[in-house]
């Protein structure tokens, strides 16, 4: 049982660990800013929520489980929210989405 | 371990240092800046100075980069071009680092025991906190009782500070914030659904934390400053999404200026009480008949006191900035 939780909350670490990594490639590596933003945000939310729980299975049930469920809560709560102001706020500002074809935002 | 995760953090300090010197959008220089105060707190916390790191992040990440925010709206987000090298600055920077650089090499090793830090006073105040104050927090005892005459100056800084801000910021009378009436349909968030429903949501969980930082400081990592500032970010939240008219019906100008008065006034007066009961200047043994329950009291009191205090100056500063932008 102990080893089959170890490896359980391992896996999740590690694939957390590989989303928010790839989620930071493509923040640098993506054409503009809303496919950089996308990236960042989309890939942050899952590794939250895995990497989380992967803590959570090495701490079994204590209280500090529970503070790492307010700790996703807040980030579940409070991450796609702040992607969702600058989004909306670069598009109020009028920059507009990359198009093939189109010049590279700089 | 330790040390790798604070050379990894300093490193990230120095790159964001030189990205806010190399920054010419004073925007993107202030949200720097709130970075570099949350990778402060990170190295706090690493060095075990949990108290010191809660405050940087409230104060320096949090209320700090608001303010800078207002200041900025105030003036241009454009950093005014220039065109001379300053090679004096440049040299006498140099030569301080330099300087700094040789000076630790006297240091002791990180948590070196027989370092003089850990010889000097702390011992005594590791043994005796437990016998004369009885509580789990020595920070809080240090700052609050044995050291109370600085944390009293710490807290007329702060409250002249404000007072400063506030005579600066609001000199004519008709522009005073106090008559300050503004269209509360065209302020703060109220069209953006999103930010503004998780935002109300977060407000009543961050002034419940703050209420919980200033009464288990004793306990835990805490206290008045830390609250205060938790509180005023909690209420600096409401301000930008519902407006500061909003904000203001909630604590108004004279409420918030009663509160930094009150916090010093009664910070002195548990002082002035320990002299009627027979004792010192802010001794808070003599405060009950049992001198373990004064200075719990004591500690109590004073931490109130400094948790208005900051709040009310924190507050009043926000609001005065804001002011000033809706009549520029």
């Amino acid at each position: 049982m102990e080893t089959l939780l170890d490896i359980l909350s391992w896996a999740l670490l590690v694939v957390g660990g590989a989303f928010v990594f790839v989620g930071g490639v493509g923040a640098l590596r993506m054409p503009d800013f809303y496919t950089r933003m996308h990236a960042a945000s989309l890939t942050d939310t899952l590794g939250t929520i895995l990497v989380l729980t992967g803590l959570m299975l090495q701490s079994g049930i204590s209280l500090a489980t529970a503070k790492l469920l307010a700790i996703m809560m807040l980030l579940l709560f409070t991450a796609p929210t702040a992607a969702y102001a600058l989004a909306n706020a670069a598009r109020l500002s009028g920059l507009k989405p990359y198009r093939t074809g189109g010049n590279r935002e700089q | 371990m330790v040390t790798f995760f604070g050379l990894f953090v300093l490193t990230l300090l120095v790159i964001t240092a030189i990205g806010i010197l190399r920054a010419e959008n004073l925007f993107a220089a202030v949200m720097l800046t709130g970075l570099f105060s949350l990778l402060m707190a990170s190295i706090f916390f690493i060095l075990d100075a949990a108290d010191v790191a809660l405050t940087e992040a409230a104060v320096g990440a949090g209320v700090a980069t608001v303010l800078m925010l207002s200041a900025l709206a105030l003036t241009s987000d454009r950093e005014q071009q220039q065109r001379r090298r300053h090679w004096i600055p440049i040299v006498v920077v140099s030569v301080t680092t330099l300087l700094i650089i040789y000076a630790t090499f006297d240091n002791p090793r990180l948590g070196d025991p027989g370092a003089p830090v850990h010889q000097h006073v702390a011992p005594w105040y590791l043994s005796e906190t437990p016998r004369l104050i009885d509580i789990p927090n020595v920070v809080t005892a240090i700052l609050a009782s044995f050291r109370g005459y600085d944390t009293l100056g710490e807290l007329f800084v702060i409250f002249t500070a404000g007072i400063g801000v506030l005579f600066m910021l609001s000199t004519d009378t008709e522009r005073s914030p106090l008559t300050l009436l503004p269209n509360p349909d065209t302020e703060g968030l109220r069209h953006h659904q999103v930010p503004r429903i998780i935002g109300r949501l977060l407000v009543p969980f961050i002034v419940l934390f703050g209420l919980y930082v200033q009464f288990h400081g004793e306990y835990g990592p805490g206290g008045g400053f830390q609250a205060g500032a938790l509180i005023s970010a909690g209420f600096i939240l409401f301000a930008l999404i519902e407006g500061e008219a909003a904000a203001l019906k909630v604590l108004s100008f004279r409420v918030l200026a009663g509160m930094i008065t009150t916090g010093a006034f009664l910070y002195v007066a548990v002082g002035l009480a320990g002299i009627a009961r027979g004792g010192n200047f802010l001794d808070y043994s003599v405060l009950l008949d049992d001198p373990i329950a004064g200075q719990h009291l004591g500690i109590i009191l004073i931490e109130l006191g400094v948790g208005l205090t900051v709040t009310g100056v924190l507050l009043s500063v926000f609001h005065a900035f804001a002011a000033r932008r809706q009549h520029s």
